[in-house]
Formats: structure tokens, sequence, C-alpha cells
């Protein structure tokens, strides 16, 4: 079976559980998805299949080669596409769909996803930096402080943390629980937050072992 | 946003009664003991609420033994078994925190009347 799934995050809410409480759960589109490539350990070295997540509205802007790729699966281009693991002895081909319910309430997920853009941000909202204080003519507000030593080391050590971008970055969160599966309509619901913003794409696959 | 209503929509209860700020409500609470359930009525005056959908909660309070005790409950938590209006109030405010500064004679509500 196919150990993975692409989906769009819909939203958050929050469901109850059989003991009356309260669980907050990310709401996912997962799916359906549709294999569009495999690759196997003659071709390409290791087993994996390649699925795209079929949209409503279809991808209309592939280019010639992406187009011939799809082709070749027999399946119109999809806006997103990405490989996930397989179980031995899978035999799915490209053409099969992959809906939520390879999935099971209670399981363990890997979530990957794109988390918000925050732009170029300074270090106190960055890293939390404390920052000095506001008044009394401190002088030293939201900036970095020392970023090293002068005789030695006389250089700044790498991955000092420092401003730049933030955000907009893929994001791995481990072990989330798949709380509940609604395989009519192809929703996930995943226990606590996830990254990204509403209606972005994630990847979704389960844990090994 | 709408599909997320839409999948909380089945854990909404259809039975509530209409409530707001003002009213004092008797809430039926289930509890767990080990393996026996049983039910706690919290009664007391509704100073809050707050949210919406399935998120939708509700503050009481009551002053139990001369101490002032608030409780939070989610509206559609099936804990909340059931929920009576004891007392509709007539109040000029959604939330009534300012009772809480407030003691004995200066805590009344004016009943509201049916309409």
């Amino acid at each position: 079976m196919v150990r993975g799934i692409l989906g769009k995050k819909v939203g958050m809410t929050q469901i109850f559980d059989d003991d009356g409480r309260v669980i907050p759960v990310t709401v996912v589109e997962a799916g359906p998805c549709v294999v569009v490539q495999r690759k196997s350990i003659e071709n390409d070295g290791y087993e994996a299949v390649q699925i795209g997540l079929v949209e409503k509205r279809p991808r209309r802007n592939a280019t010639m080669p992406t187009q011939g790729h799809f082709k070749a699966a027999g399946i119109p281009p999809t806006r997103m596409v990405a490989e996930v693991p397989v179980d031995d002895g899978d035999e799915s081909r490209p053409g099969d769909s992959v809906l939520a319910d390879i999935f099971e309430a209670d399981e363990q997920v890997n979530v990957v996803g794109k988390s918000k853009g925050r732009g170029f941000q300074g270090v106190m909202k960055r890293y939390g930096h404390a920052g000095g204080r506001a008044s009394h003519g401190s002088g030293w507000h939201r900036k970095p402080g020392s970023i090293g030593q002068s005789a030695w080391p006389s250089k700044v050590f790498k991955g000092v943390k420092m401003p730049g971008q933030m955000g907009n970055k893929r994001i791995t969160v481990k072990n989330v629980k798949v709380v509940k599966i609604d395989t009519d309509r192809n929703l996930l619901f995943l226990k606590g937050g996830i990254p990204g913003a509403r209606n972005s794409y994630i990847r979704i696959v389960k844990v090994r072992g | 946003m709408d599909l997320v209503r839409e999948v909380s929509q089945q854990y909404l209860k259809s039975d509530l009664p209409d409530f707001r700020a003002g009213d004092t409500v008797k809430v039926h609470v289930r509890l767990k003991e080990g393996e026996k359930e049983r039910i706690q009525v919290f009664e007391g005056l509704v100073i809050a609420r707050k949210h919406g959908g399935i998120a939708e909660t509700f503050t009481v309070r009551k002053i139990s033994s001369g101490i002032g005790v608030e409780r939070i409950f989610p509206l559609h938590a099936p804990s909340v078994a059931k929920i009576e209006v004891v007392r509709m109030g007539q109040v000029r405010r959604a939330k009534l925190y300012y009772i809480r500064g407030r003691r004995g004679k200066a805590t009344r509500i004016k009943e509201r009347r049916r309409t």
C-alpha cells in the first residue's frame, strides 16, 4: 500500500472524544490523489510512487515536459506532485488512485508543509531574544547584541542567530495523531496544528514501524 | 472555512434551551468516577457566552459557602448533559464581569419578561 498522501489544509476546529474531552484538530482534505509515476528498484534503485493531488480546478499552465510526464501516466496534470514511500510488495501503477482511507484512526503520521511566511524579521520575533529595555535611555531596544568576541576568535561563528527570513520554509511535524477519518469526503482530522496557511499543500506520510 | 463548519455540525447539540447572560441556569454535568457515571448539578448565573459554533462556551458563577466559584462549560460538550433555565434576567450587557466585584444586594438582576 502507498504510505502517504498529499492534501490541502482546510482549517482548524475542535471535536469531543469519547471521554468528552476537547481535542483541537486540523482538518485536511487529503486527496483524491493519483499515482503519476512508479519508482522501482530496477529503474531508480528504490521503491516509491510519485503521486499528484487531484483538485476541482484542473491545472492549465503545465509546460510541455510536464504534460509529457503526465501523459505517460494517462492522467491530466496536477499542481502538486510529490513522492511518497510504499509498503513492501506494493503493486500500485500509474493511474491508480490514493485516498484518505490508507490511514486509520489513532495512527501516527509525519506532516510536511510550508510555514506561513513572515518576511525579514529581527531576532526578537525570529528567535525569541529578550532585547533591551524600552525606556530609561537604554538605547538598545530590539538589537541582537554581541555576536562574538574580539581578539579571539576574531570572527563570527557559523550559525549565530541573526535577523533574516522567517517562515515560508519547509517544516516537518513528526508523530501527529490521526484523530478521525471521513472517507466520504476524503478528510483527515489531525491532532493539533500543522504548518502553513489554509489551502496550503501538505504531504502526510505514515510513521515507519 | 465553510467545510470546517460543516464537519463540526454533527457535534452540535440541537436540543439546547435559549439562554443568555443574566439568566440563572442549572447545568447537569456528567461525571465519570471509575466505571460509574453520575450527574452533578451546578446552578448559578450565566455571566458570559463566548465564541461560536462547536467552540462555544458559557461561564456560570455561583457563590458556594461564601466563595465565588465560576465554571466554564463547552456548550456542545457531551459532558454537559442538560441545561435548565431557572430564571431569565434582564441585563444591558453581554458580559457580566462586573458582578465579580459585587456582593449580596448589589448582584441582584431584574427578571426578564418572556417575549
